[in-house]
């Protein structure tokens, strides 16, 4: 037998309007609106929770930001080296020693020979006087080269320019071959063969640079996602009984994904920071540097683009960190 | 709006809290669960909220078996269910305001609306004018009449309560009875587990009586 109450004053259980059946969806043909209102609550709602520990806030924003500035500071510093070098590799010439014999006027008959190589776009000859007179400005020891002045220690040289770019490596280097290999000629050097060496090094610190950077993100994933774990853990009753009264996954991870981006963000403006203080300490003695080399180069800091993309980037790994973080532990709490 | 078929709740540990319970709560009524502690009260209103399922049998609530229901739909199903508890379960860092607000806050409510049920759900209470304190600077009376507003400010259909009464003097206790009877008068369903027979007794309302897990036969009506 089944006990079974009713109503009491059935003429007013009669006006009742409502279904004897539940609704079990969000109500609503508007969706936007509230949805609006939901993400703006909760937004502000985390603000306020982060805010309130600021401290906390602080300190887990601030590992991020130093996890982040370092592949940050390096691809920017790699960034300068490579535009530093820009205009060198421009020109693109060979350098034909010849023998010390050889008199000037035969130097001119052999560029006139190589000029007719197809793959050489210009010859010009540098005379024994020439290249004195340009050793003498450039070196700064005029008056070294003095006392040699009877007697020239340095050769003729043909600058060859060839038709194809330093990157046609192959027809570069048989082109250098041939060049070496007339009888006048004592050695032929590629002058950017240093450079070339210097973008190999650079490419291997490139990798370098994004391995840490991985490395790294992993990091920010980490710690966002071990403080995503205290949160949970520290706001268990608060979520129980937001899932008491129907709470669904997605409201009760919310403000934990926003706090996870804004996490993200504030460790990348964090970053964005220590990159340009870094910056701003090392310009002075880098223009030093450069004024030794008599250039003018000033060190580039990061590019409004790229400061887009790192502190994008820092809010996009904290909402990555929390999510996977939050979607791991959530679902092991459950009211009671 | 509550109904029990031959339900049977067995425990992984091979407790059987309840055994071919049948239970029929009609719309817009009130009843009273009774029962010596263990005897089944709580398990049944874990139940009718879906906190737990059944081993065996059928539960019918609002027209919904729950048994079939998916784990994604549970939270709107709750949000038609008002829960009270004993201890009320306030959250202790936030306002009464904000305790009370949470059921609308998770129903999406716009921030005017929350605002307008809240205050009128506090009024109701007669706690309109503690909505910025703390639940902790309360009298143990003024907690659970915070925890009766959360329960009810959504305007659930169904209002169960656990114990509601269980900490507070007698005095306090038919207050807070008188409060669930207002509801009861609006229409809202209303089941209460209490022990407290002295004080529902002479209230009119049917009265479920469990005992191990069953209800004992004739009881209520």
């Amino acid at each position: 037998m089944a006990p079974s109450c009713t109503a009491r004053g059935g003429e007013q259980m009669a006006s009742a309007p409502e279904p004897a059946t539940f609704a079990l969806s969000s109500t609503g043909k508007r969706w936007l609106r509230p949805w609006l209102t939901r993400h703006l609550q909760t937004f502000f709602y985390t603000l306020g929770l982060l805010s309130r520990a600021p401290l906390a806030s602080f300190l887990t924003a601030a590992v991020i930001g130093m996890a982040l500035a370092l592949p940050a500071g390096l691809y920017v510093l790699l960034d300068n080296v490579r535009d530093a070098t820009r205009g060198w590799d421009g020109s693109n010439e060979i350098s034909l020693f010849l023998q010390l014999n050889i008199s000037d006027d035969k130097a001119e008959a052999i560029a006139g020979n190589v000029r007719d190589w197809p793959e050489v776009a210009r010859a010009r000859v540098i005379t024994r006087a020439q290249a004195l007179e340009e050793f003498r400005q450039l070196s700064g020891f005029a008056d070294v080269m003095d006392a040699f002045s009877s007697d020239n220690p340095l050769p003729a040289v043909i600058v060859v320019e060839p038709t194809v770019g330093a990157g046609d490596g192959v027809t570069m280097d048989k082109l250098l071959g041939r060049l070496g290999e007339l009888p006048e000629v004592d050695f032929a050097q590629f002058d950017l063969a240093w450079l070339k060496r210097l973008y190999g090094i650079l490419r291997i610190v490139e990798r370098g640079v994004l391995v840490l950077a991985v490395l790294l993100a992993g990091g920010v994933l980490l710690v966002v996602g071990n403080t995503m774990r205290l949160g949970v853990e520290n706001r268990r009753q608060e979520i129980e009984i937001a899932k008491l009264f129907g709470a669904t996954d997605a409201f009760i991870r919310r403000p934990f994904l926003y706090s996870g981006l804004l996490y993200g963000a504030l460790g990348g403006v964090i970053a964005w920071l220590l990159v340009w203080v870094c910056f701003l300490l090392l310009g002075e003695p880098v223009q030093h540097l450069t004024a030794l080399y008599s250039g003018d180069y000033r060190l580039q800091g990061l590019a409004a683009w790229a400061s887009v993309v790192l502190v994008a980037g820092g809010a996009m790994l904290g909402l990555l960190g929390s999510w996977l973080s939050v979607g791991r532990h959530l679902p092991a709490i459950e009211p009671s | 709006m509550i109904e029990f078929h031959d339900v049977t709740k067995r425990y992984p540990n091979g407790y059987e809290a309840l055994r071919n319970v049948n239970l029929r709560v009609e719309s817009g009524a009130m009843a009273f669960l009774t029962g010596h502690s263990g005897a089944g009260k709580s398990t049944l209103l874990r139940l009718t909220t879906l906190l737990e399922r059944c081993t065996r049998g059928q539960v019918l609530v609002g027209g919904h078996n729950l048994s079939r229901l998916s784990r994604r739909r549970i939270p709107y199903f709750r949000r038609n269910i008002g829960v009270v508890f004993q201890n009320h379960r306030l959250l202790m860092d936030r306002t009464v305001f904000d305790n009370v607000a949470l059921p609308l806050v998770i129903a999406g409510h716009s921030h005017a609306e929350v605002g307008r049920r809240v205050r009128a759900a506090l009024d109701k209470v007669g706690l309109l004018d503690r909505s910025r304190a703390f639940p902790i600077t309360l009298s143990g009376g003024e907690q659970q009449r915070v925890g009766i507003a959360r329960a009810v400010v959504h305007r659930p259909r169904i209002l169960l309560a656990d114990e509601p009464t269980g900490n507070l003097d007698p005095e306090l206790s038919r207050e807070i009875m008188e409060l669930f009877e207002s509801f009861n008068h609006v229409g809202v369903t209303v089941l209460i587990a209490t022990h407290d027979i002295s004080l529902i007794a002479h209230m009119g309302y049917d009265i479920l009586t469990l005992k191990d897990g069953s209800f004992v036969h004739g009881a209520g009506r």
